[in-house]
């Protein structure tokens, strides 16, 4: 069975959204985190499918995919370290607290 | 070769400025200042011999019966165009071999006396300590000689002008001696402001000059291919030769202190006694009448008319300066005035010329450079003995003085001595000189004549006026011995050197110096060495008699009444001369209310709002424009996410709209 492009990319939009709204409204900074993981899949997604469609023949898109999930990994552990050193800074996780860079 | 050790002549004073100048507070100050005056010693010693070689040795040209221009090295410092290029060199020729000797004859005896003058001390006139500075002192004057040697032996116009503007800092300098007191720092900078403002002329006469003529030589001797440029030039821009030369005269009108520019001399009284007599009496000063008389031939041919303006000039100021120094009470500054007043005496020797002839019209140069020569000796000696008569007394003025001939008995008879060879008293070196100048005068015109011997008569009178006030009359000290210092004689360090320049004021005048310099080079005897006494001769010995007894009736006697009733007689006149006939009030209104007024203070307001508003308008304009976007830096990251976000959308729907 064959499931028409438009609902893959219907996913992926779907999912790139939700990541961006919770990027915006969230201030837990793990929170955030997720959601820069929700973009992230939703652009996989869309590597794999193109892939799949326009060249089944060939693997670049899958591969870029694997490639996007490991560099997402190394990214959280970075992240997931800067939030800790956060938290024990400023005793919060709360975005809105880390307000010592502005002007 | 010959004259091979002559760049040492330059190069050791430079030498030793830098020693001293570096390292002088390294040093003891005696060793400082021997330094310098071993320098001295060598430099003299050194002029004198070229002087020999160049007048006895080597001597005339055989083929032209001349004394040879000697360029005896000519680099070039900077070059210009191809054709136009600012050399560096050393040139003997008459005049400036005597420069030589003036010039190092002078600053060797100063350099001697400064170690006299330059020191504290006590009660008994017992030294004490080297003043503060000796170092320094000795290193302006290193410094200075250089100067003024490199201006007298400069081989073109351009190496003149360089050698006079560091003379002219020299000056500022030593004026500026004794920095701490204000009137010395005002005097500077009124040396340096109105020396520096003439030589402005200077340059641009120069630039004239060369621009046209092509060439910063001047000295046709040296330079044969000049004599074709200069007619050239002449034939094809007749009013460019006479303006050029006439722009010169003004920077050494500033440097020689003529009228109107004379103001900054009798300030420049406030350096140290021995540099008033070395520069402001004997060498820097006279660097105008050198520069016109190393022009002399260009003049002569070429603005014989502008020539004579030059010598009316400096006629009206030998009156006007010998006018003022009757009646004033700082013996410095009555010295200084006489100065103005002979260095015009030169100027009107050379500017009375209209031939390059050894007697008829032509005797003023040979006359003015006598003068200079014997005048550089007898004004050193008297400012020299003034400097003593202030370490003694402690003061300039005459109201201290009085009676001095019992306590200061050699420094008396060598001010007296010069006070006689600046009158031109017969056998004294200064009536041989002014002499010369006077018939020189009677020879262009009965009137300037009888004009340039009543200032003689008036020179006489001012000098012995000042000679009475000091050694005579009433004395101070015997006032109140009690409670004022006794006076003393000066140490041997100090009279020696006036014992010297006084032995050369009596001497100098039997020097056949028409041998060695004259206008056109031939020799030329002067008839008065001959006891051939003309009546212009016994016109100014009359004069000078008239002046001398003058002086003597009215300041001999102890509290004569005649001065003080003169004064009251005319007293406007008394007050005008007094204030110097308010020439430096006229300079200050003319600088304060016209030039800062009138011009400054626009340029001021323009420079102050416009240049510095708009200025000040792109620095506010930046601040506030920081202040606006500075919020938008929030810190808050999901702020900046939604903004990118919007930003991103709206940016994908424009292209979308421009794509479609």
């Amino acid at each position: 069975m064959n499931i028409p492009v438009e609902y893959f990319i219907a996913l992926s939009t779907l999912l790139f959204f939700i990541g961006v709204f919770g990027f915006v409204t969230r201030r837990n900074l793990v929170a955030m985190l997720i959601s820069i993981e929700l973009i992230l899949n939703s652009v996989d997604i869309n590597f794999a499918v193109f892939n799949r469609i326009l060249f089944p023949a060939q693997f670049e898109g899958f591969f870029f995919t694997l490639f996007s999930i490991g560099v997402s990994a190394a990214e959280t552990a970075v992240a997931l370290a800067i939030i800790i050193n956060v938290y024990r800074n400023y005793h919060s996780d709360q975005v809105n607290s880390i307000e010592n860079m502005k002007f | 070769m010959e004259y091979s050790y002559a760049f040492l002549i330059l190069l050791l004073p430079f030498l030793s400025f830098l020693v001293l100048g570096l390292c002088g507070m390294k040093m003891k100050k005696p060793v400082a200042g021997l330094i310098g005056t071993i320098m001295l010693g060598s430099l003299f010693a050194m002029s004198l011999y070229t002087a020999y070689e160049y007048f006895f040795v080597i001597g005339r040209d055989a083929a032209t019966g001349l004394y040879p221009t000697v360029t005896v090295f000519n680099f070039t410092w900077l070059k210009f165009t191809e054709l136009l290029t600012f050399n560096i060199g050393f040139r003997l020729t008459p005049i400036s071999v005597m420069m030589l000797i003036v010039i190092t004859t002078v600053s060797f005896m100063v350099h001697i006396y400064s170690f006299g003058y330059m020191a504290e001390r006590d009660d008994k006139y017992k030294f004490e300590e080297y003043e503060h500075g000796f170092q320094r002192f000795y290193a302006y004057l290193s410094l200075f000689t250089m100067s003024m040697l490199g201006l007298v032996v400069a081989t073109n116009i351009f190496q003149m002008y360089m050698f006079w503007e560091l003379v002219g800092v020299c000056s500022y300098l030593l004026i500026g001696f004794y920095y701490p007191k204000h009137s010395a720092v005002h005097a500077s900078k009124k040396a340096f402001i109105v020396t520096r403002f003439a030589d402005l002329f200077f340059l641009i006469g120069i630039l004239f000059f060369s621009y046209y003529v092509g060439t910063f030589n001047y000295d046709m001797n040296a330079n044969p291919e000049l004599i074709g440029k200069l007619a050239s030039v002449a034939a094809k821009y007749s009013w460019l030769l006479p303006s050029a030369l006439f722009l010169m005269f003004i920077g050494g009108a500033g440097k020689s202190a003529m009228f109107p520019l004379h103001i900054w001399l009798p300030d420049a009284m406030e350096g140290p006694t021995p540099v008033s007599a070395l520069i402001h009496a004997a060498t820097m000063v006279v660097a105008g009448v050198y520069q016109v008389a190393s022009l002399f031939p260009i003049w002569v041919q070429y603005a014989p008319n502008q020539l004579h303006w030059v010598a009316y000039i400096a006629a009206f100021t030998s009156f006007y300066a010998a006018a003022v120094a009757c009646c004033q009470s700082d013996i410095k500054r009555g010295l200084a005035f006489s100065t103005i007043s002979q260095i015009a005496y030169m100027l009107v020797a050379l500017g009375v010329s209209y031939a390059v002839d050894n007697h008829e019209g032509g005797l003023g140069y040979m006359a003015g450079m006598f003068h200079l020569f014997t005048h550089a000796m007898f004004k050193a000696l008297l400012f020299l003995c003034s400097g003593a008569i202030i370490v003694i007394i402690g003061s300039n003025f005459k109201q201290y003085m009085g009676g001095l001939h019992k306590y200061m008995p050699i420094t008396n008879i060598c001010f007296l001595i010069g006070c006689i060879a600046i009158s031109g008293v017969w056998p004294l070196a200064g009536f041989f000189s002014k002499d010369e100048i006077v018939s020189a005068c009677f020879e262009f015109s009965p009137f300037m004549g009888w004009f340039m011997t009543l200032v003689s008569g008036m020179t006489a009178f001012y000098m012995f006026r000042l000679y009475y006030v000091i050694f005579w009359g009433q004395s101070y000290y015997e006032l109140d011995p009690e409670n004022r210092k006794k006076p003393g004689e000066v140490p041997f360090v100090m009279w020696g050197p006036l014992v010297f320049l006084a032995i050369i004021s009596i001497f100098a005048g039997w020097i056949p110096f028409g041998h060695f310099v004259s206008a056109t080079g031939q020799s030329m005897e002067i008839g008065l060495q001959h006891f051939e006494f003309t009546s212009v001769a016994w016109f100014s010995l009359l004069a000078a008699a008239i002046g001398i007894g003058l002086a003597t009736w009215m300041y001999l006697p102890k509290n004569n009444p005649v001065p003080d009733m003169l004064a009251k007689k005319m007293p406007r006149l008394h007050k005008a001369a007094l204030n110097r006939f308010y020439i430096d009030d006229a300079w200050q209104f003319f600088t304060h209310k016209i030039v800062f007024g009138c011009f400054s203070k626009p340029i001021a307001w323009f420079d102050r709002h416009v240049i510095d508003g708009t200025f000040n308008f792109m620095a506010w304009g930046a601040q506030e424009a920081g202040e606006t976007i500075r919020p938008w830096q929030s810190g808050d990251v999901r702020s900046y996410a939604a903004w990118f976000l919007t930003g991103t959308i709206a940016l994908t729907l424009i292209l979308l709209c421009i794509l479609s």
